[in-house]
Order: C-alpha cells, then sequence, then structure tokens
C-alpha cells in the first residue's frame, strides 16, 4: 500500500507543488509564497523517498543531509548579491554533479543485469552532468576573478572537443556490442565529460558569462530528468525537465540581448578584440566629448521634469546603488518622474540588476525592460547612464561594420540631455569605441560612479 | 518494458512543455530568483542519491580492500544535492524579500 501507492501519490504532490511554485513566480508580491509552495514540494518528495522499504539505513543519509544543510544555508546567508551570479554557478554544479553520482550508483547497483536502453540513459546522465559539474566550477572561477575571465583558446580546440565526444559514442556502441565492458564505458565517459565541461567553458569570455550561467542551469535541470529515465522516477523526470525548460528560455533571452546565437557564443567567441583596440588608440581630434563636473549640472536638472537613470555592472561594481537609491529620493522630493532601463544583459546573470537594485530599496515597479522604455527616451529630458556602455552604443542601431551591429540597445541618444557616469574613455567589456560620447546632447562626468552621484546628492540636495 | 519507456517519455515531454508555458510568465525582473529557485528544484536528485546510499550494499573489490561503492557515491550525491536545495531555496527566499514596493 505504502510502496505502490502513497509514496507515488506524494511525489505526483511534490511535483505539483513545483509547477504552483513556478506559477506564483509570475509576480514579486506573490513570489516568496511561490518559493515556500516549490520547498514544500522538495520536503513531500524527501519525505516519499524516506518511506521507501529499499532503504536499509539512515545513518549515511541523514549525516550527508546535515552536512549539505549547513554548507547550503551558510553560503546563501553569506553570499553578497553582487556575488550571486557566482553561487547559482556553483549551485548548479553541484547539482550536475549529484546527478552524474546517483546515475553512476545505480549502474554499479544493476550493472550485470542492465538493459540498454538504462545504459544509455547512464550515458547521457553522467555525460550531461560531468559538463556541468566542471563547466560550472570554471564558470565559478571565472566570475570569482580566481582564473582570468577573458577567453583561453587554442588551435584545434573544437576538433578536440568533437573527438572526445566521438570517443563516448564510439564507446558506447562498442559496450552495447559487447566487445568492451560497461563499466570501461562508464568509467571513460566519466572522465572524458568532466575533460568537455572545463573545455567548453574555458574559452567564454567573462561578457558572456550570462549565456554560460544559463545554459548550465538548463543543463542541470535535464541531468536530473535523465537520472529520472535510470532510476525509472516521474518525480525527477518531471521536475528536471521544468528546470530545462526554464534554462533554455533564460538562455534565448540572454542571447537576444546580445544578437548572438547559442552557437557563436559557445563555439566562436567575440574574435574581433585585437582589431577594436587598435581603432580606439587612433586620435581623432575633432572628436572631443564634453566634461562637466557634477557641480556643473545642476541648472540641467533644475529644468527636468521626467529622468530615467540607465545602471549597468559598473555601477554594482563601484557600489553605488545605494546613492543613486538617494539620487532618486532627492529627484522625486523636486517633483521629477524617475524610472529606471534595464538591458537584459546588464548585470553578470539573467535579472541580476534588479537584484542589485532592489537590494538598495528601489521599488520594482520603476525598473523598466528595454522593450517598455525605449520609446520613453524621446520624452525624457534627462537620461543618466552609470557605468554602461555597449548597451547603450548607437553603433549597434546603423553601423554595419560594428562587432555590436543588431544588438538591442537603449535608446539613450534620444533624450534631451545624456549624462555618462565613467572611470575613463577606455571602451567597454568588449573593448568597442562608444559613438555615444561624442553626440552633442552627450556630457561625461568622470571619476568613481559613486563619488560622483554623491556630489550630485549634495549639490541638488542644496539647491 | 517498452511501454514503461514510453510512458516516462510522454511525461518528459509534457513536463517540458508545462515549463515552458510556466516560465514565460516569469517577468526578466524576477529572472534571478527564477534561476537560483529553479536551481533548488533540480536538486530533486536527492532522491535519487538517498535510495542509492540507503539501499543494499554492493561491494567492490577495490586497492583498499572491499568498499561499498553505491553508498559512498550515494553519500556524495546527497551533500551536492542538499547544499543545493537548501542553499537555493534560502537564498531565493532572501532576495525576494527585498523586492518591494
Amino acid at each position: 500500500m505504502i510502496q505502490s501507492l502513497i509514496i507515488p501519490v506524494l511525489y505526483l504532490l511534490s511535483a505539483v507543488f513545483f509547477i504552483l511554485g513556478l506559477k506564483l513566480l509570475s509576480h514579486p508580491k506573490s513570489a516568496p509564497r511561490g518559493n515556500f509552495v516549490a520547498a514544500i514540494g522538495m520536503f513531500i518528495a524527501i519525505l516519499a523517498t524516506l518511506l521507501n522499504n529499499k532503504i536499509l539505513s539512515y545513518e549515511l543519509i541523514f549525516s550527508g543531509i546535515i552536512i549539505g544543510a549547513l554548507i547550503g544555508s551558510i553560503a546563501a546567508r553569506r553570499v553578497k548579491m553582487t556575488s550571486i551570479p557566482q553561487l547559482v554557478a556553483l549551485f548548479n554544479g553541484f547539482g550536475g554533479g549529484a546527478s552524474l553520482l546517483v546515475a553512476s550508483a545505480e549502474f554499479y547497483r544493476i550493472e550485470n543485469t542492465i538493459e540498454i536502453f538504462i545504459f544509455c540513459a547512464v550515458l547521457l546522465s553522467i555525460f550531461i552532468g560531468g559538463i556541468t559539474l566542471t563547466g560550472s566550477i570554471i564558470a565559478f572561477a571565472k566570475l570569482q576573478g580566481i582564473i582570468r575571465g577573458s577567453a583561453i583558446r587554442f588551435k584545434g580546440q573544437n576538433l578536440l572537443n568533437a573527438l572526445l565526444f566521438l570517443l563516448i559514442i564510439v564507446g558506447a556502441f562498442l559496450a552495447i556490442n559487447e566487445r568492451v565492458d560497461f563499466s570501461t564505458v562508464i568509467i571513460l565517459s566519466i572522465s572524458i565529460s568532466l575533460i568537455l565541461g572545463y573545455l567548453g567553458v574555458i574559452p567564454i569570455g567573462g561578457a558572456d558569462m550570462p549565456v554560460v550561467i544559463s545554459l548550465l542551469n538548463s543543463f542541470s535541470g535535464l541531468a536530473a530528468a535523465t537520472t529520472g529515465f535510470v532510476l525509472v522516477n516521474n518525480s525527477l523526470i518531471i521536475s528536471g525537465s521544468l528546470v530545462g525548460a526554464s534554462g533554455i528560455i533564460l538562455t534565448n533571452i540572454m542571447c537576444k540581448g546580445m544578437n548572438r546565437t547559442i552557437w557563436n557564443v559557445l563555439f566562436t567567441g567575440l574574435g574581433f578584440n585585437d582589431k577594436i583596440n587598435q581603432s580606439s588608440s587612433e586620435n581623432d581630434p575633432s572628436r572631443i566629448a564634453k566634461s562637466y563636473e557634477p557641480e556643473d549640472t545642476v541648472v540641467i536638472f533644475e529644468n527636468a521634469k521626467k529622468i530615467i537613470i540607465v545602471p549597468g555592472y559598473g555601477m554594482a561594481v563601484a557600489q553605488a546603488q545605494q546613492v543613486v537609491s538617494e539620487l532618486e529620493k532627492v529627484l522625486e522630493s523636486k517633483g521629477v518622474n524617475v524610472k529606471y532601463a534595464i538591458h537584459p544583459v546588464a548585470g553578470r546573470m539573467p535579472g541580476h540588476m534588479n537584484v542589485l537594485l532592489a537590494e538598495a530599496n528601489i521599488s520594482y515597479d520603476k525598473l523598466y525592460d528595454i522593450d517598455d522604455i525605449n520609446p520613453e527616451f524621446e520624452q525624457a529630458d534627462i537620461a543618466i547612464v552609470i557605468g554602461a556602455n555597449d548597451v547603450v552604443n548607437p553603433a549597434a542601431r546603423h553601423d554595419q561594420s560594428s562587432p555590436l551591429f543588431g544588438m538591442p540597445i537603449l535608446d539613450v541618444d534620444k533624450s534631451q540631455t545624456v549624462f555618462i557616469l565613467k572611470r575613463s574613455m577606455n571602451p567597454g567589456f568588449a573593448g568597442i569605441e562608444n559613438q555615444l560620447f561624442f553626440n552633442d546632447n552627450s556630457i561625461m562626468l568622470f571619476g568613481d560612479a559613486k563619488e560622483t552621484v554623491s556630489r550630485l546628492v549634495s549639490e541638488l540636495k542644496q539647491a | 518494458m517498452s511501454s514503461d519507456i514510453l510512458f516516462q517519455l510522454y511525461i518528459f515531454i509534457l513536463a517540458i512543455f508545462v515549463g515552458f508555458e510556466v516560465i514565460t510568465k516569469v517577468p526578466p525582473t524576477l529572472h534571478t530568483p527564477l534561476m537560483s529557485g529553479s536551481n533548488a528544484i533540480s536538486g530533486i536528485t536527492i532522491i535519487g542519491a538517498i535510495i542509492a546510499s540507503g539501499s543494499r550494499k554492493i561491494f567492490i573489490e577495490t586497492f583498499f580492500g572491499d568498499v561499498d561503492l553505491t553508498s559512498i557515491l550515494g553519500f556524495i550525491a546527497i551533500i551536492f544535492a542538499t547544499i543545493n536545495v537548501v542553499g537555493g531555496f534560502l537564498v531565493t527566499n532572501r532576495m525576494l524579500r527585498m523586492f518591494k514596493k
């Protein structure tokens, strides 16, 4: 009764809770409840599993859960919001690693009686899980600055990857035809998939990390789903597919935000950095960017009715979120309408900028995404670009020779005046010079973003 | 057996459709919590890990003597998956509570 009815019903219930939880994430108000509902779903699934009569001893299980819960809760509590992408990358890796281990464990349990379909599912689970594990660790290390963030490439990289992949296919084929041991192929696949995860992420530059994290997120779900095929467990299949679908949607949004295809991100990279650095060192004397001190801008602010703030990752690096929030409050007290324009790739992962602004107590209904805010720049008196560069480069609209051509950008140049807060004239993350800085309605405010905004705030308070 | 596999494939495909429907409705502002939350859900592998580490012992001869491989792999998998589950839900909760109007 318990084994054949209650456990499956509890699993079904947990799947329903997961779907309801994700549904509640459709609005910031109901989202905390959604997260809680999903957590309950997980609790039910774990409880149902503990009732399984295959389980003979509980010591290992509970000690494992306690160790994992301690590490997980400390990490979740300590992490800074700027470091969330690293943490999510690492968690993705653990998910993939868990799938690889479970599939391998199940393989050793049923090695002598294994069916071909299950064997293939084990291989797939190991393959996706292994890539997710090492790929995520590399993504984590790049984001954390442990290894160089820039793309590391060598000749024949794609060929090597293809050959390694082929080796697994050949191994699987030979094993199915009883030419080699199943277990030899399993060990081979574990090693190759771990190497492929490393080789796959190491050539991808820091700017493309939002795509990589989203993709690895999807992989961690797909690894769980394939493990579900191995264990003949529908709960894993359902939950894993939900996560897989979510990751694919986010990957797609990130790629669109950068106007690139997933294949381009994974296998070719930007590949134009050398050329760009040369062209930006040419000095054209006719092009001089206007530069003001924050104090000189007060007059312009005094006549403004509508201001749009465009935050980029540079703002987060300067830890300027809090003063930006103060700036908003001062402006609003003067009757100015303030909105924020968030580019899809403004942060280091999908939605990252929104979390950083929420942390600084900025209301979520003032954050607008690119499609909603772009028509409004024409009516804006001022656009303030803080630590963003490529996402406001007008070359993306018209300059076919620019590597950014075709990328959706925020149309800040259409507003009356554009203030650009920047450390120096250095080109941005992708190393591309920005036409915007030389426009007649653009004014540069050089210096540390936090300091510049603070000076602005104190000037405006006095005015 | 083959009808078993087919049934699982049905579930897999239908769940992906449900996932697409539900997740396209999540607004961009919540994409980071969506990712960390769905990450916690992918920690569902924990149930496979629990069964592996708690079930019948399988000893494998190694250089160090007989080792119960299934339990050991399952045990490490439990730690990994629990970090994923507990850390994922907690950090998502921490983020979501910051979103205020």
